[in-house]
């Protein structure tokens, strides 16, 4: 994490979650700062979205602490065993902090591309419309989708649709982007199209969790890489060294399997 | 081919046309306003909530709709007269009206058709785009209103055009309790003129009519949004 004075984004400490008997994670801990690009690289099942849905409590943990910009939420054991949030609003008011781009789009088929870019800003962040729209304007044109903001989701291809996703998530003008294995559901010609517009926020110095299968991409933008392996940190460090010169044996197969 | 009476019968089977589409309509909208919230129920309701509204609409689609409309009719409506001084009030004059048991009725079968459909759609929308609204900070109240309502009640649009024809089509059944709507008005013309065929056929190319209208209505709403399905 290159710049030591600079300000905590997103720190998670000794982060556990269950699902039944079933251990996803095992204590897994991250410090982000601003600007940093964090990669989360390993198997699937390794617990790496799970760890990511945990940080903005899409998935409730059953231990661990998290703070957002320096601000921890609060969090009540439940009957079930996980961790929920003491106050629904505290958790409200992180989440706009945090711009959230998932593997399957999620884009609100029933509005337009614009519609779906302006929606959280004024019905969360209360902005006017006016002013949405002129930011959203700018954000799809740098997506480059500025043409099809008056166009349903559904007659985008993939590639566009998750290019809309990310200017939804910008549009909320977050601390801390977290993408959810963004290329994932994409056919392999239109991932160039998305990694290109996640690489030029990494290049214009924006903090992001990445979770991702692909690796060159990664080894390329990260200022960190953590690999994970049925639930715990195996490995982490900067790019070079996770995929240069891993230590433990088992980053090392991964990294060379997925090459 | 007869047509002679037409003129002379012409206010009564305006007066008809008014009341049966006076029915439907209130039976659609006020049923559909009503069907919204039990079909959520059924959805998120407590067990005991979900198991109220689920004998509703199984109650509504188990049964036909001319039974329950003679239930409430005959059967709930003969219970009033029972209450001590009812007959001196004036809700006595609703209760000898048998077109408020008729927007009763239709509105509740409406209602519980509905739901049921309105249950699959609020299922039918993708969890990701609750979660993504959720992600964005949305109030539980937000996500509802915003996304989940819209999402699923523009899903059952299409089928919205169906209920509403079959709806129409039922509302001869009010004759029977005796409502004078479109279709006893005409009974009526062949009941004095003895003119059977003319008066009938007038009377089909009306709903035919009708039913072209709603089609239409609906397929312009549906323009409204166009989504891939």
């Amino acid at each position: 994490m290159a710049k030591d004075n600079s300000q905590t984004a997103v720190v998670v400490e000794d982060l556990h979650k269950s699902f039944g008997q079933l251990e996803v994670l095992k204590g897994v801990s991250l410090a982000a700062r601003e600007g940093d690009v964090v990669s989360m690289i390993g198997a699937s099942g390794s617990g790496k979205s799970t760890f990511l849905r945990c940080i903005n409590f899409l998935e409730l943990p059953t231990r661990g602490r998290i703070s957002v910009t320096g601000e921890e939420i609060v969090l009540t054991p439940g009957k079930d065993g996980d961790l929920h949030p003491s106050d629904r609003r505290q958790v409200e008011r992180i989440r706009t902090k945090l711009g959230m781009v998932f593997q399957s789009f999620n884009l609100w088929q029933h509005m337009t591309v614009l519609q779906n870019v302006i929606e959280a800003p004024v019905h969360v962040l209360g902005l006017s419309k006016a002013e949405a729209i002129e930011r959203a304007e700018a954000l799809l044109n740098k997506v480059g989708l500025y043409e099809k903001r008056d166009q349903y989701p559904s007659f985008l291809s993939g590639g566009q649709q998750q290019r809309a996703a990310i200017a939804r998530a910008l549009c909320m003008n977050p601390k801390v982007m977290l993408f959810d294995e963004p290329t994932s559901a994409l056919d392999p010609e239109l991932v160039g199209e998305v990694l290109k517009v996640i690489r030029d926020l990494a290049e214009e110095g924006r903090t992001m969790i990445l979770v991702t299968h692909e690796m060159k991409f990664a080894r390329d933008v990260s200022s960190h890489v953590i690999y994970l392996h049925k639930g715990i940190i195996e490995e982490q460090g900067p790019p070079k060294q996770v995929f240069g010169a891993p230590k433990s044996e088992r980053c090392k197969q991964f990294v060379s399997s997925v090459h | 081919m007869h047509w002679s009476w037409l003129p002379e019968y012409f206010p009564i089977i305006a007066h008809g046309l008014y009341v049966t589409l006076f029915i439907l309509v209130f039976s659609v909208v006020v049923g559909f306003i009503l069907a919204v919230p039990i079909g959520l129920i059924q959805v998120t309701g407590s067990a005991p909530a979900r198991w109220i509204a689920g004998a509703f609409c199984g109650y509504i689609r188990g049964t036909p709709l001319l039974t329950q409309l003679w239930l409430l009719y005959y059967g709930l409506g003969s219970t009033f007269p029972l209450i001590p001084g009812f007959r001196e009030h004036f809700m006595w004059l609703v209760r000898l009206d048998a077109f408020y048991y008729a927007l009763l009725a239709f509105t509740l079968s409406f209602a519980g058709y509905e739901a049921e459909i309105m249950r699959g759609a609020f299922l039918s929308v993708p969890r990701g785009e609750l979660e993504a609204a959720r992600a964005f900070g949305m109030s539980p109240w937000k996500v509802n209103s915003r996304i989940w309502f819209p999402r699923a009640v523009l899903q059952v649009l299409p089928t919205l055009t169906g209920e509403v024809i079959g709806q129409l089509k039922s509302t001869p059944l009010v004759f029977t309790i005796p409502v004078l709507d479109l279709m006893s008005a005409i009974s009526q013309v062949r009941q004095d003129t003895y003119i059977i065929y003319e008066p009938l056929i007038f009377l089909a190319i009306i709903y035919m009519i009708l039913t072209y209208f709603i089609t239409r209505a609906f397929g312009y709403l549906e323009k409204l949004i166009p989504q891939r399905r």
